[in-house]
């Protein structure tokens, strides 16, 4: 692939060039002599499926990492970046994926730490007049006294934009920002970004989607594999051209057959009339009723955080319910244990496969055996036989079509093939139900197509899948059935040739649109 | 066997006993040095004293045997910490259970007297692992419902224990003689002793249980489930392990453990019931498994040390006139040493 970078757009001085950066990790080199030039007044797309090394690459530009050679230059001087704080210096700001926020404090307090003229005794007056002003500027509306833990993900998101802001960052740089976003949410950010832009600011969006760098940017560089595989104007761009860059080949699609005969009556799971306490900061369901029938895919569709997480741990067993039964194949499991919720082929890809699906400092093999340890036990649990869990985990590996080494330490796996892994457990053993919560997370777009793909084998297998997922592509694509969650409840109902994203989005946000039930 | 050993792709088995061995003979040497700073602070001569310290102890058969001896109570209670520890529980309580592990094995021995040594030991064996196993139930129970932190349970019911072996003494055992210790045991309620020396069968019975210790958690079930909820509770309760369970259960076979360290004590070194017989035997096992890392061989190791140390430092005290509080400093630095962890040591060990 040739470097066609664009030369005679405009005669400018690009704000920021970085060149030659190389950046290796032990066995990978992640950044191979990149480079890449930032201009005044353009919203600069970092396109690359995971592991390509765009955040690599933002990440020595913001000063978490040293790069190993390459220089960086702004306004044609060189500099050195050492930390965030020498970077923000030089009036580089980022928002990271996982928003830093302090959720004990209001907005102002979280903006005023950041603000790089702080005084010794603040004056809280000064500083909400200066949130007000810039929010105003750019339609970035909050409220300065109201507290962090009470604001959507989207509203957290304004605030770490007005605290780049405010800190005058002249250069900002947004990591996947529209992953947590619903679309009219999506929307809107990109009306901000657009305002920015007429002021002249700089922006550099981490992006694996294509249709949203197709819809905002200026200018595309596309990473593969550490290096640039192509750096396009947006006019010169299109959605097969970049494909082309990010991929190198052509992607096989998704195979999905059309269902065949009629629902059968006795459904997978039933919920009914399901109802549970709040834990900790979580939220409580409240009359969840729910079925899911063997070969459907029943989609779950919010914004995270309104009863996702609850729900599925519900199914799982790991929640009782205070109200209600759940019914597995016509047997009450109400409050059963995990185990015995396992034992009758519930599996469980959960939404982060780090915290709640592997133990970190077992290999592979190990991981792979927890989930049925009693299968595999042998002389009454005095040994283990892993060369049946060797056997079962490759045939599973084969059908996927992933790979995966089985003897490498979990903990050093890299997000991606951790949820590779995950799923490969979970699809072993012929499962009756899946539950699959944020599926397709950190997966790159091979991965992802392979994981839906493994959704569908298993529905055709007479399955039941209950998939959630922020995605609403995703869902629609997937799913025989939608349901929409908002604050532990169902709000809708769906079929998915019935609705579209914007009628889903604004259930999922609670906003205007009254709830609605179509059956 | 062979199977199980496919999960663990150890590329080279001596090379990392060497490893291990080193590291810690390294860490303990530095603890020594620091040491000889203060022995030189209080006008003494280290070398001597270190001499002194080391003929006292692994110069002749006796001083050997009086190491071995030391150790027994150090590895089994240093066992009831490691146990828990994998699966995430911090067992401060081996004093406790100690304690009333000896109380159950005291009543065994009181009650049964006429009963032959091998039936009598085994029983003994049996209530005082059950008198431990009870007084962790409490921590381990509290710990699953989610109302107490077991850290601080084991550590409180600490203080409980002694008194309640006091009130037993006081109110029903102790002998006409004497009012702070019970009636001697019977021979049949002692464990036999080896090679004329005061070394009992509590050692054989401490190896035996640091080899069943690392069998059971590297190649059993409840061992791989054990480690994954050591591991990543949340993940290991997801996975479909009963993790109420396991917490209850390891931290009653935690105090058995301990329990049996006081069986150990009372009926291998005592022959009887004391007031106070156990000074910090509990804490110093929580000190030798951290120590350790929790590792069979560590425990092993570290016992062994800290086992010469504390004979050693008893011979000091008579012959080089230090006061015994100055042993307690050795130990501090070899704590302090072995918790810091040289970061040369990790270069060394990829």
């Amino acid at each position: 692939m040739t470097n066609n970078t664009p030369q005679a757009t405009t005669a400018k001085e690009p704000l920021l060039t970085m060149r030659g950066i190389t950046k290796s990790f032990p066995g990978v080199l992640a950044n191979d002599h990149i480079d890449l030039d930032i201009f005044n007044a353009e919203i600069h797309a970092l396109l690359g499926e995971n592991g390509a090394g765009k955040s690599t690459l933002m990440k020595i530009l913001f000063g978490f990492y040293r790069a190993d050679a390459g220089e960086i230059q702004l306004n044609g001087k060189l500099i050195i970046i050492r930390s965030p704080r020498d970077a923000r210096a030089v009036r580089i700001g980022m928002v990271f994926q996982d928003l830093n926020l302090i959720p004990a404090f209001t907005v102002a307090e979280n903006i005023a730490l950041f603000l790089p003229d702080l005084k010794a005794v603040l004056n809280p007056q000064e500083i909400d007049q200066r949130i007000n002003e810039v929010s105003k500027r750019y339609n970035l509306q909050v409220k300065p006294q109201a507290m962090v833990s009470q604001l959507s993900i989207g509203e957290q998101q304004k605030i770490e934009i007005l605290k780049l802001l405010l800190s005058e960052a002249r250069l900002l740089i947004l990591d996947e920002p529209t992953r947590v976003l619903a679309p009219h949410e999506i929307k809107a950010l990109f009306g901000i970004l657009d305002n920015l832009r007429k002021d002249g600011y700089a922006i550099i969006l981490i992006t694996h989607k294509m249709k949203e760098v197709l819809e905002c940017a200026d200018r595309i560089t596309v990473l593969r594999g550490g290096r640039v595989a192509g750096s396009l104007l947006r006019a010169e761009a299109s959605e097969d051209k970049l494909v082309r860059l990010m991929f190198e080949k052509e992607l096989s699609g998704l195979k999905i057959n059309p269902k065949s005969g009629p629902e059968s009556p006795a459904p997978v799971l039933e919920l009914r009339d399901v109802a549970t306490n709040a834990e900790g900061a979580g939220v409580s369901l409240h009359g969840i009723d729910l079925r899911i029938h063997p070969g459907e895919i029943v989609g779950v569709a919010g914004v995270s955080g309104n009863g996702q997480r609850e729900l599925c741990d519900v199914v799982l067993g790991m929640e009782n319910c205070i109200k209600g039964r759940k019914f597995l194949y016509g047997k009450d499991l109400t409050n059963q244990p995990v185990q015995t919720m396992r034992e009758n082929g519930v599996s469980f890809i959960p939404e982060n496969p780090l915290t709640m699906a592997s133990v970190p400092f077992m290999t592979v093999l190990e991981n792979m055996a927890l989930t049925q340890t009693w299968r595999y036990a042998r002389r009454g649990g005095f040994s283990m036989d892993w060369q049946a869990v060797k056997a079962d985990v490759d045939e599973t590996v084969n059908k996927l079509g992933f790979t995966i080494n089985l003897y490498t330490i979990a903990k050093s796996l890299s997000g991606g093939n951790l949820q590779r892994m995950v799923i490969v457990r979970e699809m072993t053993h012929e499962p009756r139900l899946i539950i699959a919560s944020y599926l397709t997370r950190g997966l790159d777009v091979q991965s992802t197509i392979a994981a839906r793909q493994a959704l569908i084998q298993a529905r055709e297998n007479d399955a039941g899948v209950l998939l959630i997922s922020e995605d609403l592509e995703e869902l629609f694509t997937l799913s025989d059935r939608l349901l929409v969650i908002y604050g532990g409840k169902i709000v809708g109902e769906f079929k998915p040739s019935e609705t579209d994203i914007y009628e889903v989005g604004h259930l999922m946000t609670g906003s205007e649109v009254k709830h609605v039930t179509k059956r | 066997m062979s199977q199980s050993a496919e999960a663990y792709p150890r590329s080279n088995f001596s090379s990392w006993i060497t490893n291990i061995l080193a590291r810690y003979t390294f860490m303990i040497v530095l603890a020594f040095l620091l040491f000889a700073f203060i022995l030189l602070l209080s006008g003494k001569d280290p070398i001597q004293s270190y001499k002194d310290m080391f003929t006292s102890t692994l110069g002749s058969v006796y001083g050997f045997s009086e190491v071995l001896l030391a150790m027994i109570p150090m590895l089994i209670t240093a066992l009831a910490v490691a146990l828990p520890s994998r699966v995430g529980l911090i067992n401060v309580g081996g004093e406790g259970q100690l304690y009333i592990g000896a109380a159950f094995a005291t009543w065994g021995a009181l009650t049964f007297q006429d009963l032959p040594a091998w039936v009598l030991l085994p029983l003994m064996m049996l209530l005082g692992m059950l008198g431990g196993a009870l007084w962790a139930f409490i921590p381990g129970y509290l710990k699953a419902i989610g109302l107490v932190n077991e850290t601080i349970t084991t550590l409180l019911l600490n203080s409980v224990a002694p008194k309640i072996v006091g009130f037993l003494i006081f109110g029903y055992w102790h002998s006409a003689m004497d009012t702070v210790k019970t009636a001697n045991f019977v021979p049949a309620a002692r464990l036999p002793t080896f090679f004329g020396t005061r070394v009992h069968l509590g050692l054989i019975l401490a190896l035996v249980l640091l080899a069943l210790f690392w069998f059971f958690m590297t190649y059993t079930r409840w061992g791989l489930e054990m480690r994954a909820i050591g591991g990543n509770p949340q993940a290991a309760r997801r996975n479909g392990i009963p993790l109420k369970k396991y917490l209850i259960t390891v931290m009653c076979i935690g105090g058995a453990i301990a329990g049996l360290a006081g069986m150990s004590q009372v009926s291998g070194f005592y022959g009887v019931l004391l007031l106070n017989f156990s000074i910090g035997l509990g804490f110093m096992g929580f000190l030798i498994c951290w120590l350790a890392g929790g590792e069979p061989i560590g425990i092993l190791l570290m016992s062994f040390v800290v086992a010469i140390i504390t004979t050693g430092g008893n011979m000091l005290q008579l012959t080089r006139d230090l006061p015994y509080a100055t042993i307690n400093i050795l130990l501090a630095f070899t704590l302090f040493v072995v918790l810091a962890r040289p970061t040369f040591f990790e270069g060394k060990k990829a």
